[in-house]
């Protein structure tokens, strides 16, 4: 035995103590668990002085919040101007203040109409409390219709649905509970109105049903699937190598290393949030690879004759430098995310890597000590599989030549198809149609468009200065410019409320619906409007505190990041040749997310390819063998190519999710080909030849190999059955890029490796190494 | 009987004795708090009219201020609700513009507006009693003269507010169109001033809170707050009013408060 692996034979020796030992730590770093809270706000994945964030901001300090939530009413006879809806749109709306933190509630009931009547102006709500007579209705049609503040935004154009908005203001820091009893409030509302009047679909939609969906979904999969996912890949494990022990071991391996990195996290006084509950996965992908080889190996041993305390012994020592490599040069690439824009990336990152270094620790001591201590007994019939390896590796050997230039090839195509990729975030696709979330917003674009808005803030940065005449007709024209736009479905913009009361004051002559033409008579119709508004209907949603600046109120479609961007952007360019003089500020939820989600997912895609390159470099060193670091460079990088590759064929969109998955996948990645190459570079060096050294390598981490694939892979297969969409395509290109890792570490890279030491053989007739 | 029985009945009856005092007004504090709105009223009449110049400013979340200056003149109305009107100076865009008020014990005011840049007055409809006075904190309910009549009443408790005694009563606007479901007062016993008044929105939620500051005593017999601090407690915007000048018995009469004063007001 070598001295220097002395430890792992005391170890062994002492297996209870170490098994006490691990418990007393497991308890103590895990009691931290109990300290960690989860912050579900969309902000974490904001810094503080992120620009689109403290525009945002800004918005919301100048005008009132506008987190929403909406109750789209479809009435089955088609059309909402009938008395039956009109009742249900007044009650409902009367109802909606009960919504708890709410402050604003609008539909077409209550929508402040204003109209002449002999020298007065009667501002009103639309429709009464009984004001449902067939010329109560028809007035009420007249008015929605040229209104274009109510047109398409609380009412369908055509008239098939209806809206009540509810305004609703979040607490700060974390609002997740408060989403939740929003959202419970408003099912109430809905439940008891869908029965009390059951020719209508009432539905939710809005940015506070967004965000309890989200954390609905999540929740769910996190008590259904992702529980399921670890029984099915304890069941792989237990079938593939024969020992429902084994398979308890890995388990308690794996469930340990997760225990102490939340624990420590924790402790350390972080919090939960969607980007840090990815933790327990990542470590989960590293933990089984790491048992898994000494299981498989332990195996080899034991069949090969051995006792099991020394087969155990001669595992830990035969795997100790790959799965030390690993698992460094893996934390090492994920504390590389503290580089990305998202603070929380930046947490996940060095969780991840903490967790790595443990499952490291634990799979080389508490597990050899499981297995010692457990009935884990000497397999059988069980040549099939490694006979399998063995006849593989020899074909591989045999027709290695050949097998070059396909790959190649197909690598190629792969890379080809990669760019087909486009980064683009659609909020609203994260569900599939089996949710009730994804059909109200599906039903809301039937009929009234998206629920992704945008606000454009015009600013003067005078007091009073959108009273001025020339800033109202760039305001009005920058309208029709949106107003024309194929994805914008309406625009709120005072500057046609300004028009109404023009005509208003003009005995309501439509040859009078035209912007004021003098200041102070702007300034005094605001003045006359806004006096005459009850509770919650002012208009500070759209005009700030000193009238110096306006909010325009864009709906658009359920667009993408990309298009949210580009609308941004033109919008923007046209405003600023439009009116030079005035500033032009633009923010939402939907732009924020839109702006982070890419930066994001340029960092995080970028940042996980440069620590692929770094981890080869690190390589390099550990192997001390420049051609083999750099081999690992190619076999690193092309798993990930060829994964973006087939999802360029199969879908070609990559959200913010699927950005993280390339860091999921980066632990196995580089345990193949970390695995394969020192085994190979370990058979070199004791004198065999490559043809003979890749035979070896088959015979030896083959089977570990397709283990821990076939094991991750069905794990992460159940995620493929998530309606949440987001889980679901995680979990497919996981898969993906991981059985893909395992072809090639299988296929080309004996290839390669055989045609480099030909090549080299040839060249220097010397030594590799 | 056995030790713990022996300490919970005792806290039982306790228990059954909060909830009663703070679930269901009796009929007495019912009666003790109309007592005391009836005494508020009556230590405040006979001051006839007056003019005062007031400063509004306007404050959002993060402290921006804005401000308005206005003059309002005020005439008291026996056995109805009281007539004002404010007469705005700036800021420049609306300066001029006059806003008449009459109040009503029962019936919903009326308020007319005169616009200088149109040359008219319009009359506003009531529905807007709840809405912001000038994009304010303030609602219009919030301005317009106490009247018996606008509440139900409840007498909460008695205690001591900054160091003076008080009663702490609850009134509930009878009007349907109120903002508010409730408000509750801190009236000190000794002049039945109102110090401070929390309003809570329709669904129960506290809204604002209003603290009255720096009380003077004008004609030996009316107390008036020269400082009044509006706090949304939701939105976290504020407003403060303050009276820079104020002065009793200015001659002003029925006539110069109608329809028709609202155009020469200056």
């Amino acid at each position: 035995m070598q001295p220097r692996h002395g430890w792992i034979s005391t170890v062994l020796t002492h297996p209870r103590k170490l098994l006490v030992f691990f418990l007393i730590i497991w308890g103590a770093l895990g009691a931290g668990v109990t300290q960690l809270v989860f912050n579900g706000d969309y902000r974490v994945y904001f810094e503080n002085d992120d620009p689109h964030k403290v525009a945002f901001e800004a918005i919301q300090t100048d005008f009132n919040k506008s987190e929403n939530l909406s109750f789209l009413i479809v009435p089955e006879s088609g059309t909402v101007y009938q008395p039956e809806t009109f009742r249900l749109l007044y009650q409902l709306t009367e109802a909606a203040w009960q919504t708890p933190l709410s402050n604003r509630v609008e539909s077409l009931a209550n929508y402040q109409y204003s109209y002449a009547d002999n020298d007065d102006l009667v501002v009103t709500d639309l429709i009464g409390a009984d004001a449902v007579s067939d010329n109560d209705i028809a007035w009420v049609r007249r008015a929605a219709t040229s209104t274009p503040e109510v047109a398409g935004r609380l009412i369908a154009d055509d008239g098939r649905a209806a809206m009540v908005n509810v305004t609703v203001q979040l607490p700060d820091g974390d609002p997740t509970a408060a989403v939740s009893r929003i959202t419970a409030f408003a099912r109430t509302l809905q439940k008891e109105y869908s029965t009390q009047f059951p020719n209508h679909t009432i539905m939710l939609t809005g940015v506070v049903v967004l965000n309890n969906a989200f954390s609905e979904a999540a929740q769910r999969d996190a008590s259904t699937l992702i529980p399921l996912m670890f029984v099915i890949i304890a069941a792989m494990l237990a079938v593939l190598v024969r020992s429902v022990f084994a398979a308890f071991a890995t388990l308690l391996v794996v469930f340990a290393s997760i225990g102490m990195t939340m624990g420590l996290a924790g402790w350390a006084g972080l919090y939960l949030s969607t980007a840090t509950v990815n933790v327990p996965t990542l470590v989960t992908t590293l933990a089984v690879a790491d048992c898994i080889h000494i299981i498989v190996t332990t195996r080899l041993m034991l069949q090969g004759g051995m006792e099991k305390a020394t087969a155990l012994q001669a595992a830990v020592r035969q795997n100790l430098k790959p799965i030390l490599i690993t698992s460094i040069t893996t934390a090492i690439g994920f504390l590389m995310l503290n580089f990305a824009a998202v603070p929380v990336l930046a947490d996940l990152g060095n969780l991840t890597a903490l967790g790595v270094m443990i499952a490291c620790v634990l799979s080389l001591t508490v597990l050899p000590v499981l297995l010692l201590l457990m009935p884990f007994k000497r397999p059988r019939a069980s040549q099939k599989t490694a006979g399998f390896f063995d006849t593989t590796g020899k074909l591989v050997v045999r027709h290695h030549r050949r097998i070059l230039p396909y790959s190649a090839l197909l690598m190629v195509l792969a890379v080809v198809y990669a760019f087909n990729n486009t980064l683009n975030d659609v909020v609203v696709d994260y569900f599939d149609s089996s949710t009730t979330f994804r059909q109200a917003v599906d039903t809301k674009s039937d009929y009234m468009g998206g629920m992704a808005t945008i606000n454009f803030v015009v600013d003067t940065e005078e007091e009073y200065g959108i009273a001025n005449p020339a800033t109202l007709q760039k305001i009005a024209v920058f309208t029709r410019w949106l107003r024309d736009r194929d994805e914008v479905n309406h625009v709120l913009s005072f500057s046609d409320t300004q028009k109404r009361l023009n005509q208003n004051m003009n005995n309501d002559d439509p040859n009078a619906y035209s912007l004021p033409r003098e200041q102070d008579l702007a300034s005094q119709y605001m003045l006359l409007y806004e006096m005459s508004l009850p509770y919650g209907l002012d208009l500070n949603n759209q005009i700030n505190m000193d009238k110096s600046a306006l909010r325009l109120v864009v709906s658009l479609d359920n667009l993408g990041s990309k298009e949210l961007i580009s609308l941004e952007q033109e919008a923007r360019k046209f405003f600023k040749k439009l009116a030079p003089e005035l500033t032009l500020r633009a923010a939402s939820p939907a732009l924020m997310f839109a702006h982070i989600g890419e930066r994001n997912m340029q960092s995080m895609v970028a940042g996980t390819l440069l620590a692929l390159v770094l981890i080869s470099f690190l390589i390099v060193f550990a192997l001390r063998s420049w051609r083999l670091g750099l081999v690992s460079l190619l076999t690193n990088l092309i798993p990930a190519a060829v994964g973006f590759g087939i999802w360029g064929l199969i879908s070609g969109e990559i959200n913010m999710a699927l950005s993280v998955v390339l860091s999921m996948t980066l632990g196995i990645i580089v345990d193949d080909s970390v695995h394969f190459l020192t085994k190979y570079q370990a058979a070199r060096q004791s004198g065999k030849d490559a043809a003979a050294a890749v035979r070896h390598t088959f015979s030896t981490v083959g089977v570990a190999l397709a283990t821990t694939t076939v094991v991750l892979s069905a794990g992460f297969a159940v995620l493929i059955l998530s309606s949440f969409l987001l889980n679901a395509d995680m979990g497919l290109l996981t898969v993906i890029i991981i059985v893909a890792a395992l072809i090639i570490d299988l296929l080309f890279l004996p290839a390669f490796l055989m045609w480099l030491d030909n090549q080299a053989s040839q060249h220097k007739q010397g030594d590799f190494t | 009987m056995t030790g713990r029985s022996r300490l919970l009945l005792p806290l039982l009856a306790v228990w059954g004795m909060l909830l009663a005092g703070s679930a269901h007004a009796d009929a007495a504090s019912e009666e003790a708090g109309l007592k005391v709105a009836k005494e508020r009223k009556a230590r405040d009449q006979g001051w006839d009219n007056s003019v005062a110049e007031t400063l509004m400013i306007l404050r959002n979340a993060q402290g921006q201020e804005s401000t308005r200056d206005m003059r309002v003149k005020t005439l008291e109305v026996d056995g109805d609700g009281d007539k004002a009107l404010t007469i705005f100076d700036s800021p420049r865009d609306v300066s001029g513009t006059a806003f008449l008020s009459i109040s009503h014990t029962t019936d919903a005011d009326e308020q007319w507006i005169y616009l200088p840049a149109l040359k008219r007055v319009k009359r506003i409809a009531s529905r807007n009693k709840s809405g912001p006075f000038m994009a304010s904190e303030f609602a219009f309910e919030d301005l317009t003269s106490f009247e018996v009549e606008k509440y139900s009443y409840d007498l909460l408790r008695e205690e001591t507010y900054e160091e003076m005694p008080v009663y702490v009563l609850e009134q509930k606007p009878q009007d349907e169109f109120s903002g508010y479901s409730r408000q509750v007062l801190w009236i000190d016993k000794q002049h039945y001033r109102v110090h401070r008044v929390d309003f809570y929105d329709k669904k129960g939620e506290l809204l604002k809170t209003l603290e009255f500051e720096d009380y003077k005593l004008f004609k030996d017999t009316y107390w008036r707050p020269m400082t009044s601090l509006m706090y949304n407690v939701q939105t976290r915007k504020s407003t403060d009013l303050i009276t820079k000048s104020l002065e009793f018995g200015v001659g002003l009469e029925d006539s110069d408060f109608d329809k028709n004063s609202l155009r020469r007001a200056r």
